[in-house]
């Protein structure tokens, strides 16, 4: 396993977001995480990169427990993260907005042949590279948020809502880049209110309610099963 | 009034305007930043001036030659009271940290006070009454110098944020705080780097001033006020609006003393704010509010 996480307890104060959530990814993996709106999902994402602290559990990467650790060295360890809403800055150039991305120890020496990758991936962002990030249109922010994400040089990206908002041609493209990602062997967490989608894609699902783990299996058992037909695919 | 006059007015005022400016940019990168309005600003500058008058007295350097200490004294300063006091408030309401970094204040000046006394002090340089002369237009020596170390100051500190990572890495904190979550910034320490730049800029402008003014530890309330007025004129979180406006307060200062009396000149920058406030509410070069 790459990460697995057990027992994980998050509290807003006397709110409970998280209980008992255990979760793993092994090499290799898309591993999905459905629910509706308010069940966590955001929350478990925030959890593992370190901006909320838990109040107990663990989360083991790569053999080291780094539940509590600070974001910047959760992310410095090679956990990236594509934020919901995208997250970029706005009022920073894209060629910026991408240095940043490559702030780190960890991104820092391998900058340029990154930022080269990323340029051939998306082509639109090297012809963009000097325009104020705020200007480009959805599709192209979620795509220099993806960017951003991979100049950290992550070994593990966890996805958060990449479908929202985006016209349903460029959602259909942002799964195919995250399908392309994983193909290259990078182990992916999706948390994603399309729940179809992500569960096809997936080799590993969980179903969170209320901040709990209700349902666990690989994506076609999950899509065959008749609650989540009943409660996501309205079947 | 006759032209020579006023060109000598203007003249002067630009280049104290040049100082005031440096200044306010102290004032506008921490609030910019990290959205804390630091109400202890005039008292770190007088923190400064007084860096750069023991200095003076104790080695006889020139205060422009203590610019790059008294700075890098201030940096260290702003950097450990950010980490160690100001972040522990920052998720309170605005009102507490206020009164935090207002208490802070009359801890400067109180302590100021015990240690050099309520007198006025200056230094004097061997150029201090040193000038030349186009025409009739008089420039004096240390206004000049003091011009040209504030324009060099403020040209460091714009690259910084322009061309170095970590610049960009503070300026997208700025941009959005949970993005650089995300990528893995340490906001932390990147706010307590940003409010020793800040405090630099003041400790700069300090020891240069020092050349121009004398110094008492009661002057720290006015420059905290001065900083204000002139973010505010240009633009509060824009850099350049802050020079702007900074020179726009040193020469509307100039022009107030000679048309009417010296004292009148508070009231006039007062006057010239109300004015932006009427007219330009977001400041000169500001940008209105989402």
């Amino acid at each position: 396993m790459i990460l697995s996480v057990t027992g994980l307890n998050l509290f807003y104060g006397d709110a409970q977001a998280l209980d008992e959530v255990s979760l793993e990814v092994a090499a290799g993996d898309i591993v999905a995480v459905v629910g509706s709106n308010g069940a966590g999902k955001s929350s478990l994402i925030r959890t593992i990169a370190g901006i909320e602290k838990p109040r107990s559990g663990q989360v083991v990467y790569k053999g080291v427990d780094i539940a509590g650790w600070p974001s910047h060295r959760i992310c410095n360890l090679g956990i990236g993260q594509v934020a919901e809403g995208r997250q970029i800055f706005a009022g920073l150039t894209v060629h910026e907005n991408l240095e940043v991305g490559a702030y780190l120890q960890r991104g820092r020496h391998k900058r340029a042949e990154t930022m080269e990758r990323v340029f051939e991936m998306f082509p639109i962002l090297r012809k963009r590279a000097d325009q104020l990030a705020g200007t480009l249109s959805g599709g192209e922010q979620q795509m220099l948020a993806i960017s951003r994400c991979l100049l950290g040089q992550p070994e593990l990206i966890m996805f958060d809502e990449p479908s929202l908002g985006l016209a349903p041609t460029i959602v259909q493209e942002v799964f195919g880049i995250i399908k392309h990602l994983n193909e290259d062997g990078m182990p992916i967490i999706l948390v994603e209110q399309n729940v179809a989608i992500s569960l096809r894609m997936a080799n590993r699902a969980y179903v969170l309610e209320n901040g709990r783990i209700v349902l666990t299996g690989s994506g076609d058992d999950l899509l065959r099963d008749d609650r989540v037909r009943e409660a996501y695919l309205g079947l | 009034m006759d032209f020579w006059t006023l060109t000598n007015a203007v003249a002067s005022g630009l280049l104290i305007g040049l100082v005031y400016g440096l200044s306010a940019l102290g004032l506008s990168v921490i609030f910019g930043v990290i959205r804390i309005v630091n109400f202890a600003h005039g008292e770190i500058m007088v923190m400064g001036m007084f860096f750069a008058l023991v200095m003076f007295r104790w080695l006889g350097m020139d205060p422009l030659l203590s610019v790059p200490l008294a700075a890098g004294l201030m940096f260290v300063f702003g950097y450990v009271l950010q980490r160690v006091v100001v972040s522990r408030v920052s998720h309170l309401p605005e009102h507490m940290q206020f009164l935090l970094l207002a208490a802070l204040a009359i801890m400067i000046v109180s302590a100021l006070l015990l240690i050099f006394g309520p007198d006025a002090q200056g230094v004097e340089v061997d150029y201090a009454w040193e000038s030349f002369a186009f025409g009739e237009l008089i420039i004096d020596y240390p206004k000049m110098f003091a011009a040209i170390a504030a324009v060099i100051v403020a040209s460091l500190l714009l690259a910084f944020f322009k061309y170095t990572t970590t610049g960009k890495a503070i300026r997208a904190c700025a941009d959005n705080r949970m993005g650089a979550q995300v990528v893995g910034l340490n906001v932390d320490r990147l706010y307590a780097l940003t409010f020793g730049i800040g405090a630099a800029c003041l400790g700069a402008a300090g020891a240069i001033i020092l050349l121009l003014f004398e110094v008492h530890p009661y002057l720290a309330p006015g420059y905290t006020l001065l900083a204000f007025v002139i973010v505010i004129i240009g633009g509060l979180g824009s850099l350049f609006g802050a020079l702007v406006g900074g020179i726009l307060i040193g020469v509307s200062e100039a022009i107030a003393a000679i048309l009417f009396q010296p004292s009148m000149k508070t009231a006039f920058s007062f006057g010239l704010l109300i004015l932006v406030l009427l007219l330009r509410p977001q400041g000169l070069l500001g940008k209105a509010a989402r």
